[in-house]
């Protein structure tokens, strides 16, 4: 039984990471069809912001001082979705009249560019992540161990959850938003700004990613220039398992992948190292038997 | 017409006998540095042009070339070893029966991994073209961190991290440049056929491509098997040129570069794809500059590793929003191009 829990809560704690990730995907998809390859990647550099942030701005000299992390993680935040407008903005609005193969392409482009530019500014050593004292604390409850951080990655994920289903499904710009995904031609007719709500997308997107990056940093506490790409995928699967163009979806979907992903590694310790095969293959079963998700609609082609 | 066909099939044929005289020349007098850039040249040809089937004359978006590349490698790897070798090599646990008796000559290797890649192929291939192509690129992506994942850790097979060593180096300038014609060849052959008529219909509309009748499913998976079955046997060719092959080997660093030389040299020209390649093999040899160390006037530039890289992403990017069309767009080297260019054509008066 304590067994039982435990996994539980491990998978409820990584599945919430995948789906703050995951909500980027299937938005960014549902408002302009493109897979954004970049996102895990934007995942990453939002983790050396806050690496830079806690550590203090060590390419500034001492001219920023080291911050807690009430002050540095908000910056991240913002910083990494000012990263997120710009991406759309140099890279992918050129090419919105192009056929899609040229904007995945660019996807890519940007997704390994993000990779080396991070690869030759700090290196490719692995770097701890200096985990602040309040996220490191493990309380237990009946033999159970409840990390703290466990508690807040829960906490925070829901609060970003709830904003972003506030934004989505009670305000004007997530009107625009779900207008956009249905039909890309109609609501501009209509007057709705299509280049601000694609530029929200990304804002919002990002924002998730760099929260859900910043707790990925933590949980796992070393990061580097490639650890965006294992994240990304199963992100991107935790889309489609829930209906990819669907945020709900999304949310579920990444629980759902990280409680399967944690208790696999508890039934089967032996195969650990076959971890990262486990997404990959519920991609390609859901693809087989039910492509459209387990909340999504039949989307036009 | 009868004679423009045979003055055609001469200028190719006297084209092969100029590439061979040349080859010749450099394997006796080249420096064994160049030899290695023509060889990896020529498997950069093999690769590129298959690529360019799905990505370019198809449009469907796959970046499964590493991982069909690591398939090839190791099957072909591990059918010319000899049983002694294997047992030298497998240190950490004894390679899995029936592999450790088997040793079979290379082209067979060869032919058997790309054949093996094909199956792969067909497996990733059924889930996605059955639903939206978009998948393609991410299930593709997702299969070549898949393959790393099982080149590390099944051991008995593949000897894990520590991968195959002291392969024979079977790949001479013969071996690549002969595989590389007849892919050549072959893909020409393909894109002239009526297959390759559908599988542009379905680059430019897939609904009005499905409404002629085409069957896009089966074009959309033969184009993805033809493709990796030659992605296979670059990547046994590459095995034994390099003679060491490890999982971390052909990452998706490989594919990208595979990239930018379909997307440089035009997306969906064969031509295109041959010239992304040769300026690809060459010019990233001359790019290495950039990472070695320098001293401009007397300021020390210590080297940068990884900058290759991010130039190579930024000439990716450039060239989709500024230059779409790449070198030739989709124009493609033809005998009548040439003849009409040296004022030596006829019209087409009497067709």
């Amino acid at each position: 039984m304590e067994v039982l829990f435990q996994q539980l809560i491990n998978g409820v704690s990584v599945g919430s990471l995948y789906a703050l990730i995951a909500i980027g995907y299937t938005m960014v998809y549902g408002v302009i069809r493109l897979i954004n390859f970049a996102h895990g990647d934007v995942m990453m550099v939002s983790t050396y912001i806050a690496f830079f942030a806690l550590t203090g701005f060590s390419l500034l000299g001492s001219v920023i001082p080291h911050m807690s992390w009430y002050v540095s993680f908000p910056i991240t935040i913002v910083l990494t979705s000012v990263l997120g407008f710009l991406i759309e903005r140099i890279a992918y609005r050129p090419l919105r009249g192009a056929p899609r193969i040229s904007a995945l392409m660019t996807a890519i482009g940007v997704s390994f560019l993000l990779e080396n530019l991070v690869l030759v500014i700090f290196g490719g050593r692995p770097k701890g992540f200096p985990t602040p004292d309040a996220f490191t604390g493990v309380f237990y409850i009946k033999g159970v161990a409840l990390p703290s951080l466990s508690i807040w990655i829960f906490g925070i994920t829901l609060t970003f959850l709830g904003a972003t289903f506030y934004l989505v499904y009670r305000t004007k710009s997530g009107i625009g938003m779900r207008a956009i995904s249905r039909d890309f031609e109609t609501p501009q007719l209509m007057g709705v700004d299509v280049n601000r709500i694609i530029s929200l997308t990304f804002i919002v997107g990002s924002a998730l990613a760099a929260a859900g990056g910043i707790m990925w940093a933590m949980r796992y506490p070393q990061i580097n220039p490639f650890m965006g790409i294992m994240p990304g995928i199963k992100a991107f699967t935790a889309a489609v398992l829930g209906g990819i163009g669907n945020v709900v979806g999304a949310a579920a979907g990444g629980l759902i992948l990280g409680i399967i992903e944690i208790s696999f590694v508890a039934i089967f310790p032996d195969f650990a190292g076959y971890r990262d095969a486990i997404s990959f293959f519920i991609l390609i079963f859901i693809l087989l038997f039910r492509p459209s998700g387990i909340m999504g609609e039949e989307l036009p082609e | 017409m009868e004679r423009e066909r045979i003055i055609k099939a001469a200028a190719t044929f006297i084209s092969l006998l100029i590439l061979t005289g040349f080859l010749k020349w450099v394997s006796s007098y080249g420096s064994p540095y160049i030899v290695q850039v023509l060889n990896t040249t020529a498997i950069y040809i093999i690769l590129s042009t298959s690529y360019n089937l799905v990505n370019g004359v198809m449009g469907q978006f796959s970046l499964g070339p590493n991982a069909f590349m690591v398939i090839g490698a190791y099957t072909s790897a591990l059918l010319t070893m000899t049983p002694n070798e294997k047992e030298i090599t497998f240190i950490i646990e004894p390679i899995i029966s029936p592999l450790d008796k088997i040793a079979i000559p290379f082209l067979p290797s060869l032919l058997i991994g790309g054949f093996v890649a094909v199956l792969f192929a067909f497996l990733i291939g059924f889930p996605v073209f059955r639903v939206r192509g978009d998948y393609l690129a991410i299930v593709t992506l997702g299969f070549g961190e898949i393959v790393r994942v099982f080149a590390t850790n099944a051991i008995s097979v593949t000897n894990g991290s520590l991968g195959l060593k002291g392969l024979k180096q079977y790949t001479n300038i013969w071996w690549s440049w002969g595989w590389a014609v007849f892919t050549v060849f072959c893909l020409v052959g393909i894109v002239g056929s009526s297959y390759g008529r559908a599988m542009k219909a379905i680059r430019e509309d897939e609904t009005a491509a499905q409404a002629m009748g085409i069957n896009i499913f089966r074009y959309k998976m033969l184009a993805f098997i033809i493709s990796a079955f030659f992605q296979g046997v670059g990547g046994g060719l590459l095995a034994h040129l390099l003679t060491t092959i490890d999982p971390k080997l052909f990452t998706f660093f490989f594919t990208f570069n595979l990239l930018i030389m379909i997307v440089a040299g035009g997306l969906g020209s064969m031509t295109g794809s041959i010239i992304g390649a040769v300026i690809f093999a060459w010019g990233s040899e001359l790019l290495r500059w950039v990472e070695e160390p320098h001293r401009i006037g007397g300021i020390f530039i210590p080297g940068i590793p990884g900058m290759r890289m991010v130039i190579f992403s930024l000439i990716l990017i450039l060239i989709m929003i500024f230059f779409r069309k790449g070198i030739t767009g989709r124009w493609e080297f033809s005998w009548d191009w040439v003849f009409s260019r040296i004022g030596w054509r006829r019209e087409k008066a009497h067709v």
